[in-house]
């Protein structure tokens, strides 16, 4: 053979790198550009104008009634609408959050008691309710709301945090399912696994603990009890495949099959909802202001890039991919090391389900269903190449983005539901072409 | 030579350019071939010559250059044009459908219409062919089950089918037996009798002065000369594929022969190793060989632990192992060299210098975590030493030359510091000027008092850097040749066939 060796151009090394980073901040600008629209103010930011716009033109003397919707942004204008009022002397006689109905007849009420009304500090959409004109003695004239801005719907910090933590669930099970492609094998338990995990410890806590009083030493064993069996279901995977050379396609079919079971027989076929608040805490709250599977995703991410990157365990794991055989013979543990991958996948699927089942309060064995190809979708997307061997963490956090951006999007803008089917199996189909001409460029 | 008098010669290349993405492969090469002439094609890994009979075969287009047959511009656009104008090349990797039968893949694309009547006309056909050719070959089992000689003629038989007049061998004898070799160039002798004009690759420069009748050679894909086969000298054809001069093609510095290190006793393992009991002693190269398929890898995979052994026992330095795994022989202090560097030794889609830590990882982690800076300086160290040519350490290994790849794969042995190397062929398919530097490399090794087992098909290759030479055949042991230094190649090649 001539020794005729390609040399890698600048660019493609670039876009071998960073396409993928690329195509997710495309996709971010896109939607930015297409969600582009008026929005209605509300929201802590429109709270504090109002007030200091209510100080402004009447002073500090007056009486005020804080009026908005029921969306949870409404909730945090009014919170800081009325401390901002409060905190400078204002009299706030009433803070309503509802409906039209209801705030008529609070400010009726208020009227009532004597009170003369000053201003209304109202969201944008309250502001244009027509029942103001309706009471006597006050007037749409005397709303106050800050003025309308122009911002991208997809760009609003809630819905940003939002597609993130829909987003993690899948993550975080992802990095298990990359390390598994990139030894060149393939886990479709994972879905299965969060279900099987989500009613393990559902079942734990209800029985040996004291359900929703359950304490959270309890819990924790709960959750490791869910892992653990996770974990063990992965063990008997990799054991399948190294032991007795099953197909990992068929392994862990059979898995998805038999966890999947399991579930439902431990559940009773039934939703386990008696959890304790210190549970629902893991998926359902926000530390500094960030979803906590945000941040479990985030440290997990971190953590299992140094492993493939930095470690033994890493290297192993690519070159068992690259090539079992000279892997072998160059005394890696190959066997070992594929039982530890979906070990470990086991486990992530399971902190999945722990994670899923705690953010919608009740253990379900319909959990998770159809999980493993929204994951493998995500690996795939991310360029790592189901011939294993090759592929980045990152890469798979940047797909799994990629994917919910995708969908969030289409969410916005209205598309139905079978036409974002489509457009996800078109982005799949791309990613792997995409992988395809790349491996066609370098073969010679 | 039939026919040296021809005014227009068969074949005239002259003036070919051809390049790729920054990188010349052949420029202004001109080549003659005349009618029953065995034309050998000499250069060395990169020389472009592959290039250059990708050229004839069609599959590669020149840049500049005019191809001629009996004097008349051919212009081969496509493989099917090169087979139109009589030329037939056999690639390394042969273009056989495994499935298929002998005549069936000699047919394939020119399948006569017609049911039974054409399919039995053409099997009659195949068998007049491998008669012309004075072989045997099995014609109806699938092709998978063939031996690689059986295949080779398989594609010399489909290259007569199409009635050629020019055939192209790349590297034929490679995978090939010594007498395969002889039954190889008897069948070449023939045709060219018949007035076919042959272009020959090879690596192995003993064969060359056996078949070629001229010998062109090429260097970094340029034409430096040629010259009849007579007229030629081993000595001379080395230094025109390298470029300079070579003192000695085996620079064997024998060391101080020692104790015995690995002494095998009574190893077993099916059919493929029966009985083999050997010592290899500090200092020295043991040379191993035999025909192919004689159970000289199976051998070394078992000592390696890459296959499980029947019965037997190793031990190293008067300790007896247990090597269940090539882990646990390398923990032992003993490596293999494997025979085939891209499927065994590689992991061909990573960087050269992951492959170069993975067995070495021991010793360049704390904890679990890779001391990068460690195993980088490491590595650069052997880069140096072995002049690995690579642009960066991230390099992946698929894109190196098959010589650079080897010193890879030397490069993390090496490292491993082991007591015992087995290198299995560890010259194959690499230039004289690299093969030069493997050779020195087991001269320092031997030198540090390493034991070494090297496998090897070159007879001159085991005679000249052996220090002791044991010969195998159908799985056993057959022969001990001590005195090296007076042994001839008959000796050997005798006792592999066990007479």
């Amino acid at each position: 053979m001539n020794a005729i060796e390609p040399k890698p151009q600048r660019w493609t090394a670039f876009a071998n790198d960073y396409g993928m980073v690329l195509v997710l901040l495309f996709l971010i600008a896109a939607f930015s550009v297409l969600t582009l629209e008026r929005q209605s103010s509300t929201g802590a930011d429109a709270g504090h104008v109002v007030a200091r716009n209510i100080i402004a033109t009447h002073g500090t003397s007056g009486t005020v009634v804080v009026v908005a919707g029921l969306k949870p942004p409404d909730e945090a204008f009014l919170r800081e609408a009325t401390d901002a009022l409060k905190a400078a002397g204002v009299t706030v006689a009433a803070t309503i959050g509802g409906k039209p109905a209801d705030a008529r007849r609070t400010i009726e009420h208020v009227l009532q008691e004597g009170h003369s009304i000053d201003a209304i500090a109202a969201t944008g959409d309250a502001a244009n309710w027509s029942i103001y004109d309706r009471i006597e003695s006050v007037g749409s004239d005397k709303c106050v709301s800050a003025a309308p801005t122009l911002w991208p719907t997809f760009a609003k910090s809630e819905n940003v945090l939002n597609v993130a933590n829909q987003t993690a669930i899948y993550a975080i099970i992802a990095i298990g399912m990359t390390m598994v492609i990139i030894t060149a094998g393939i886990d479709l338990s994972v879905g299965s696994l969060v279900a099987l995990s989500a009613v393990a410890t559902a079942v734990f806590i209800r029985d040996t603990g004291a359900g929703t009083e359950t304490g959270v030493g309890l819990m924790i064993v709960g959750c490791c009890v869910g892992m653990g069996v996770c974990a063990l279901a992965g063990i008997f995977n990799g054991a399948m495949i190294t032991r007795l050379g099953i197909p990992p396609f068929i392994a862990t079919l059979a898995m998805m099959l038999m966890a999947r079971g399991l579930a439902r027989r431990l559940s009773d076929e039934l939703s386990i909802q008696a959890l304790p608040a210190s549970f629902t805490w893991i998926g359902g709250a926000a530390t500094f202001g960030i979803p906590n599977p945000v941040i479990l995703m985030v440290v997990l991410y971190a953590v299992a890039h140094f492993v493939m990157s930095r470690t033994v365990f890493g290297r192993y794991v690519y070159a068992v991919g690259g090539n079992a055989e000279a892997a072998r013979l160059s005394g890696v543990p190959v066997k070992r090391v594929t039982v530890v991958v979906y070990t470990l996948c086991g486990a992530l699927a399971g902190l999945g389900g722990i994670v899923q089942s705690s953010k919608l309060g009740s253990g379900d064995p319909k959990l998770g269903l159809m999980f493993e190809l929204d994951v493998i979708a995500a690996v795939v997307v991310g360029g790592t190449s189901l011939m294993g061997g090759e592929g980045r963490i990152f890469g798979t956090l940047i797909g799994a983005f990629i994917i919910a951006v995708i969908k969030n999007g289409m969410n916005l803008m209205k598309v139905g539901a079978p036409e974002q089917q489509i457009v996800l199996g078109a982005v799949v189909l791309l990613a792997v072409l995409v992988d395809t001409l790349k491996r066609r460029g370098t073969a010679h | 030579m039939v026919n040296t008098v021809d005014t227009a010669p068969l074949l005239k290349m002259s003036g070919i350019e051809k390049s790729f993405p920054g990188v010349q492969a052949l420029s202004d090469v001109s080549l003659k071939l005349h009618r029953g002439e065995v034309l050998a094609l000499m250069g060395e890994n990169g020389a472009g010559k592959s290039t250059l009979i990708k050229t004839l075969g069609g599959a590669h287009q020149p840049d500049a250059g005019t191809i001629e047959i009996d004097g008349k511009r051919v212009d081969l656009s496509s493989p099917m044009a090169a087979i139109e104008a009589g030329i037939g090349v056999i690639y390394q990797e042969f273009n056989l459908i495994p499935a298929l039968s002998a005549w069936e893949n000699i047919f394939l694309g020119r399948e006569q219409s017609g049911l039974l009547v054409a399919r039995s006309d053409e099997r009659s056909r195949a068998a007049a062919l491998f008669e012309r050719l004075g072989v045997q070959v099995p014609l109806d089992v699938p092709s998978r089950q063939l031996s690689i000689a059986q295949q080779q003629l398989v594609e010399i038989a489909k290259a007569l089918s199409q009635d050629v007049r020019i055939l192209v061998m790349d590297e034929p004898s490679a995978a090939l037996t010594p007498l395969e070799v002889e039954k190889l160039f008897g069948i070449i002798r023939e045709l060219r009798s018949q007035g076919i004009g042959i272009i020959y690759i090879s690596h192995r420069l003993d064969e060359i002065f056996d078949i070629a009748d001229t010998i062109t050679v090429l260097r970094d894909g340029r034409y430096v000369g040629d010259a009849p086969a007579s007229e030629m000298t081993r000595r001379l054809l080395i230094e025109m594929m390298v470029g300079r001069s070579i003192e000695n093609e085996f620079p064997k510095q024998a060391a101080e022969i020692g104790d015995a290190r690995l002494v095998v006793t009574g190893l077993c393992r099916g059919a493929a190793v029966r009985d083999v009991s050997l010592e290899v002693r500090r200092g020295e190269v043991l040379g191993l060989t035999g025909l192919v398929g004689a159970g000289r890898t199976e051998l070394v995979r078992l000592i390696f632990g890459a296959d499980t052994w029947d019965s037997g026992q190793i031990t190293l330095d008067g300790q007896r192992l247990n090597i269940n795994s090539p882990r646990d022989a390398i923990r032992a202090g003993i490596c293999l060299l494997t025979e085939d560097r891209k499927t065994q030794g590689l992991v061909l889609c990573r960087s050269v210098r992951e492959n170069f830590g993975l067995p070495n990882v021991k010793h360049l982690s704390v904890f679990g975590v890779m001391q990068q800076r460690q195993e980088r300086g490491a590595f650069a160290g052997y880069v140096d030493s072995l002049t690995i040519r690579i642009p960066h350490q991230e390099q992946l290994a698929k894109n190196l030359s098959g010589g650079n790849q080897q010193k890879v794969v030397l490069a993390k042995w090496l490292q491993l510091n082991a007591e015992v190397l087995i290198f299995d062929e560890p010259t194959r398919g690499i230039d004289v000027g690299a093969k030069h530097e493997i050779y020195q490399l087991m001269n320092e090794l031997t030198a540090q008092g390493k034991s070494i087992i090297m496998i090897s098909s070159e007879l001159p290759e085991v005679i000249g850097m052996s220090d002791r030479i044991l010969v195998m055949h159908e799985g056993r042991i057959t022969g001990e040749i001590t005195d090296v230094a007076s042994t001839t190649q008959e000796n050997i090649i005798e006792l592999a066939i066990n007479s």
